[in-house]
């Protein structure tokens, strides 16, 4: 489903991802923990196309994401490519990014008319649903201003939901949270990856969910992953010596 | 002061019909000004250079040389070179438009830069094209930041009207230099024209407030047109309050 063949991206003369290769089936749950700067974000960056590669190349469901074919060769993609494959991901952002321009159920609304070609009619149903999911449908004549920060992230997921990506990208969606509503958040989650079949791929530090929801754990360490395995054996008995400190040091720190 | 005021009524009319003048310009110019700031201030955007350089340079001139000798060119220098612009009220127009336009796609440009990163990338995410980027997302949120600014330019039109009677229209300061001759009051003549332009930027602020108002409504911010008489205080909501809707870094 999604492929890093030897990627590398660098900012500048920092290197965030060092020739990285994994992959993630379809359907699957993965969580990238790690400490910050270790590339995990990123990574979901570069699956949105909101970052380009500096090397290897980036497949979704076999196709290029980072480029394009030409004859036989890969070169980079250009923006028309990219909004035919980006349309298999969708993104929920640690600061939500709604838009305040657009009441809460026009947030939800206004891509699936104008990018999906939905009826009015028909993405105001889905929207609806969207928002009855995420325990919102009574807020969506609302300003996303006047909602919890809780509340917006749930607006913002189903947003995401409404594009119906085959891929859902959830980058740290708890972290701007006050304590009292990541619980919100994270069940809306816990519900959708139980109800659905769509491939996730989380970045959080919220342990017990990363246990709770996924199939597979990467452990990220200075742009590579240095363990990865089931969330059992990673959370109970982590091997490498980088995955016990940065496990010791989060949990210690709830 | 009699024969002023007696003066004065008896050339209301004409003054009604020049004030009517005054604002006919300064709204004309400033619905040009207007359309070509939006032109002028995306293209200085593209990712294109070619582009971009002609937008710049388009900007540049019409900032950089003088309203007064730009207004002349159009209405002396160009019926030499055998193009007549058919009124002299429509070349203060194009004059307000093409400088004011220069001034305003700075406006537009900036407001846009102003708008966070985070909600581009909102957009990018739910796979709109470029251009529903921008009418969908960002230009909404654009629009309120350019308001105080574009209101700023709008007085400076209104107030760079004057210039028409140096062209042969009729204006209120042309009135007014009527008035003066007819009556020999300079300092009141003066003074009343100094009244007039006053009261109508102010009324032209007051309109600008009014859309501020609620265009911020829109966003969720403010509270519409309540509060609108009040003198302003320094923005409490600020742009921040999007932010916090748009996300940081």
């Amino acid at each position: 489903m999604v492929l890093f063949e030897q990627v590398v991206k660098r900012f500048g003369s920092n290197i965030v991802l060092d020739h990285l290769d994994f992959s993630v089936a379809q359907g699957e749950r993965v969580t990238l923990i790690g400490p910050s700067g270790s590339g995990k974000t990123t990574i979901l960056r570069l699956l949105m196309t909101l970052e380009k590669v500096n090397g290897g190349v980036v497949y979704v469901e076999g196709q290029p994401l980072s480029h394009m074919k030409r004859g036989s060769q890969l070169v980079p993609a250009n923006e028309r490519y990219l909004r035919t494959v980006r349309k298999k991901i969708g993104m929920v952002f640690q600061q939500f990014n709604l838009f305040p321009n657009m009441k809460v159920l026009d947030n939800v609304t206004e891509a699936p008319i104008h990018v999906l070609g939905l009826s009015k009619e028909e993405a105001v149903d889905r929207a609806k649903q969207l928002l009855d999911l995420v325990g919102l449908g009574d807020r969506i004549n609302q300003h996303p201003t006047s909602l919890s920060g809780g509340q917006q992230q749930r607006v913002a997921i189903a947003r995401a939901l409404a594009m119906q990506p085959d891929v859902l990208l959830l980058d740290e969606v708890t972290s701007a949270l006050d304590p009292e509503l990541v619980a919100d958040v994270l069940n809306v989650l816990r519900d959708i990856a139980q109800s659905t079949t769509i491939t996730m791929l989380i970045v959080t530090h919220e342990m017990q969910f990363a246990r709770d929801v996924s199939n597979r754990i990467l452990m990220f360490d200075k742009g590579r992953i240095v363990e990865e395995g089931q969330p059992d054996k990673i959370f109970s008995n982590p091997e490498h010596e980088r995955t016990q400190t940065f496990l010791r040091a989060v949990l210690e720190e709830r | 002061m009699g024969t002023f005021l007696t003066q004065l009524g008896d050339s209301a009319g004409n003054i009604g019909a020049a004030i009517l003048v005054t604002v006919e310009a300064t709204v004309l110019g400033a619905i040009l000004a207007l359309v070509l700031a939006f032109i002028l201030g995306l293209l200085a955007r593209s990712r294109f250079l070619v582009v971009r350089g002609i937008a710049r340079t388009i900007i540049e001139f019409f900032r950089g040389t003088s309203l007064y000798v730009q207004l002349f060119w159009l209405y002396f220098a160009l019926p030499v070179l055998g193009f007549q612009i058919s009124s002299a009220l429509l070349c203060a127009v194009i004059a307000f438009g093409l400088n004011f336009g220069a001034y305003g796609a700075e406006v537009v440009r900036g407001a846009i830069n102003a708008v966070p990163k985070a909600q581009w990338e909102g957009a990018v995410a739910l796979n709109m094209t470029g251009f529903q980027r921008m009418r969908l997302v960002i230009l909404p949120q654009a629009w309120i930041g350019m308001i105080p600014p574009f209101n700023n330019l709008l007085i400076q039109l209104l107030k760079s009207t004057p210039l028409l009677s140096l062209i042969t229209v009729a204006d209120l300061t042309f009135e007014g230099q009527q008035l003066r001759a007819a009556t020999g009051q300079t300092a009141l003549s003066y003074l009343f024209l100094l009244v007039v332009y006053f009261i109508l930027a102010y009324i032209f602020t007051l309109l600008m407030n009014a859309l501020e108002s609620v265009a911020k409504a829109r966003l969720g911010r403010g509270g519409g047109l309540r509060g609108l008489f009040r003198l302003r205080e320094a923005d409490p909501t600020g742009r921040s309050a999007g932010a916090g809707a748009g996300g940081g870094a």
